[in-house]
């Protein structure tokens, strides 16, 4: 069974925010005002956020989406088990399940996790436009990064219907295939050939407030010196 | 036959104008409450003022606080019980009564702060073990059975008395409710045997409830939230606003039914004693908490800790201290000061500083977490407001109601020590314990 990863090499990263935009279409996310922003109610499942890392003598920009914990804090509390780490490793969110209760957002240390206040809206000129791959969430469920999961599922079907296995390229997130700068490297970590595999060994990896217990699989490498 | 407790039967029978205006001024606010919640449910969660990362305001701020409430009855009037304190005897049932009620708008306020009110049901049907809300949910239930059949087993004998003077539905009512009590030797003694197993099995019930409200916050690792004492502190704080709230209401329903007869200064006084010794300790397990954190120097954990003693925070926290140790230090530790009034007044500071409290616990951790997104200052909107008001409203309703139903006052435990036990074979059976003795 894999288990997927994420690299992202905080050297290579230009803070442009494809990634962000391509997360935000690939996955229908609600259109934000700046209005609506600084009410908190900003829909992205991921976003860049400063972070002091040591030996840097500024704040580093964080690419930062759901770590898809493998001692996932968010999927404890779940009253309902809405939230759980499916057996690839990913964290997955079951809407239909979900009650609103927000626990699992309080709970997560990276505040990845985000809820519909509202019913999501897009401007007219947006219309015909989202992802038919992707539910649209409705109001009063939390949602967040699974890894473009439905990617998986359209590439596990592909690769079945040619009658092969899946090919590390089959399955890429849409942050990871968008990035320019080539700083997101998707994969699974199981596999000890697998470039993901490589780069989470090598002497620059860290995982993000890992002393929390949390083991994240989104794996950053430190700028070099 | 004449009745030895006028007053209080009187105050059931009788509804005047006063209360007829405050019934109307209370449902215009719980109707407004109604609408309010109705826009929510239209709009979403959208029509509070939460947002990311602070998603818990008002109403988890309410829940914790009115749960803590509940411990007003319950556990007060069971711990009077059993070391039989003489004078609990005119106070307990007005405590057994907020228990119930204020504990149902704890629940409530748990389900105004659901997204999908219409999935709680998930909660008993898929339910993750895990959970502290689960946990929660269990405890709070059993202790709301539990209190609930505490309040109305000492009813029984008081609704046989209220059925025997009344007529037409009353009658009809009460006859139900009495369960065809009598008042034999036997039924009184099997009377004071389940009263007195309740009183010692609700206490247990009663810790285990605020102790899972506080693992709630305490489970998760969120800075000022992530705290071993957290279990004993929201037990402590919770018996504090408790009886700050017997005493509140003690004062209300003693002016207005005037019952001067029976909530006598001793009372007041004595509770007042309570009041401060709980005081005390609020002020100790603060101290304890607030100086660890200071002296720890964590810097997730002091930023919680700045925002509260200096930061945006700082108002709130500081009223709390004000209105939790201050004023009520002041008025309670001082006999010439500990009168009616004077315990009264500690009690309202209490309550409020109490609120307080709870929402300086539960919003300053939400915004400052450890991932620097963007944060922003919460204040509620009108709807959580005046869902807030709703609830109170609705509580003072109820209350009232059950004014005009049962008797406030317990009148059988009145009656001087019952011994019961020893004339079981006593022939007529009666209403009164003391006179199954006779």
């Amino acid at each position: 069974m894999a288990r997927w990863g994420l690299v992202i090499d905080l050297d290579r990263c230009t803070g442009c925010q494809a990634c962000v935009v391509a997360c935000k279409h690939e996955n229908n996310l609600p259109f934000a005002t700046p209005e609506t922003t600084d009410a908190g109610r900003l829909m992205t499942w991921i976003q860049l956020v400063p972070v002091d890392l040591p030996g840097r003598p500024a704040a580093s920009a964080l690419p930062l989406m759901c770590q898809h914990c493998d001692r996932p804090p968010c999927v404890d509390v779940c009253p309902t088990s809405a939230t759980y780490l499916n057996p690839e490793g990913i964290v997955a969110q079951v809407y239909p399940r979900c009650i609103g209760c927000r626990y699992c957002t309080n709970a997560c240390p990276y505040a990845v996790k985000v809820f519909n206040w509202t019913e999501p809206v897009w401007p007219e000129s947006m219309a015909g436009m989202r992802n038919p791959d992707v539910s649209v969430r409705p109001k009063g469920v939390v949602e967040k990064c699974t890894f473009c999961h439905h990617r998986l599922i359209a590439a596990r079907e592909r690769a079945r219907a040619a009658g092969r296995d899946l090919a590390p390229e089959d399955y890429v997130p849409a942050c990871a295939q968008i990035c320019p700068a080539e700083a997101m490297v998707f994969g699974d970590l199981s596999d000890p050939h697998s470039d993901v595999a490589a780069l989470a060994g090598g002497a620059r990896a860290f995982r993000w407030m890992e002393e929390l217990g949390t083991q994240p699989k989104v794996i950053y490498l430190r700028e070099g010196e | 036959m004449s009745d030895p407790h006028e007053p209080i039967v009187n105050a059931i029978l009788t509804v005047g104008p006063g209360f007829k205006r405050w019934v109307a001024a209370l449902t215009a606010v719980v109707l407004w409450a109604i609408f309010a919640y109705t826009w929510q449910l239209y709009y979403g969660l959208g029509a509070t003022h939460l947002g990311r990362p602070v998603y818990w305001g008002l109403y988890i701020t309410n829940f914790v606080f009115f749960v803590g409430v509940s411990h007003a009855g319950t556990l007060i009037s069971a711990i009077l019980r059993i070391v039989q304190a003489e004078w609990r005897r005119p106070i307990t049932r007005m405590a057994e009564v907020i228990t119930v009620l204020v504990l149902m708008f704890g629940v409530g306020n748990v389900l105004l702060d659901l997204g999908r009110v219409d999935r709680a049901f998930n909660v008993v049907l898929h339910p993750h073990l895990s959970s502290p809300l689960v946990w929660d949910m269990a405890s709070i239930s059993v202790y709301l059975m539990a209190s609930t059949i505490y309040l109305f087993i000492p009813l029984i004998p008081d609704i046989a008395t209220m059925r025997d003077l009344t007529t037409g539905w009353r009658h009809r009512f009460y006859k139900r409710l009495a369960l065809g009590w009598t008042g034999t030797p036997k039924e009184w003694h099997r009377l004071e045997k389940i009263i007195g197993v309740m009183a010692i099995v609700v206490i247990p019930i009663a810790v285990s409830v605020h102790t899972v409200v506080s693992w709630v916050f305490a489970m998760t690792i969120q800075p000022m939230w992530h705290s071993t004492i957290f279990g004993p502190y929201f037990v402590v704080g919770a018996i504090f606003s408790g009886i700050a709230a017997i005493i509140t209401a003690m004062v209300v329903v003693r002016k207005v039914y005037g019952l001067e007869r029976y909530l006598t200064e001793e009372a007041f006084n004595n509770l007042g004693l309570l009041l401060l010794l709980m005081t005390c300790l609020w002020f100790y397990f603060t101290f304890a908490e607030y100086l660890t954190t200071w002296y720890g120097h964590e810097p997730r954990e002091l930023a919680v800790f700045n925002s509260k003693i200096s930061g945006p925070f700082a108002p709130f926290f500081w009223m709390m201290f004000v209105c939790c140790f201050v004023v009520p230090f002041t008025i309670l530790c001082n006999s010439r000061t500990r009168t009616i009034k004077g315990t009264l007044i500690a009690s309202i500071f209490v309550n409020v500083g109490m609120w307080l409290e709870r929402f300086t616990i539960v919003v300053p951790s939400l915004s400052n977490p450890r991932a620097k997104v963007m944060t922003f200052v919460y204040w509620p909107s009108w709807v959580e407001w005046s869902l807030m008001a709703g609830c109170f409203a609705a509580f003072a309703l109820l209350y009232m109601g059950f004014t005009k139903l049962f008797p406030i006052i317990s009148m059988w435990e009145l009656e001087p020590a019952p011994e019961v036990h020893e004339t079981a074979a006593a022939s007529e059976p009666t209403l009164h314990p003391a006179g199954a003795t006779s």
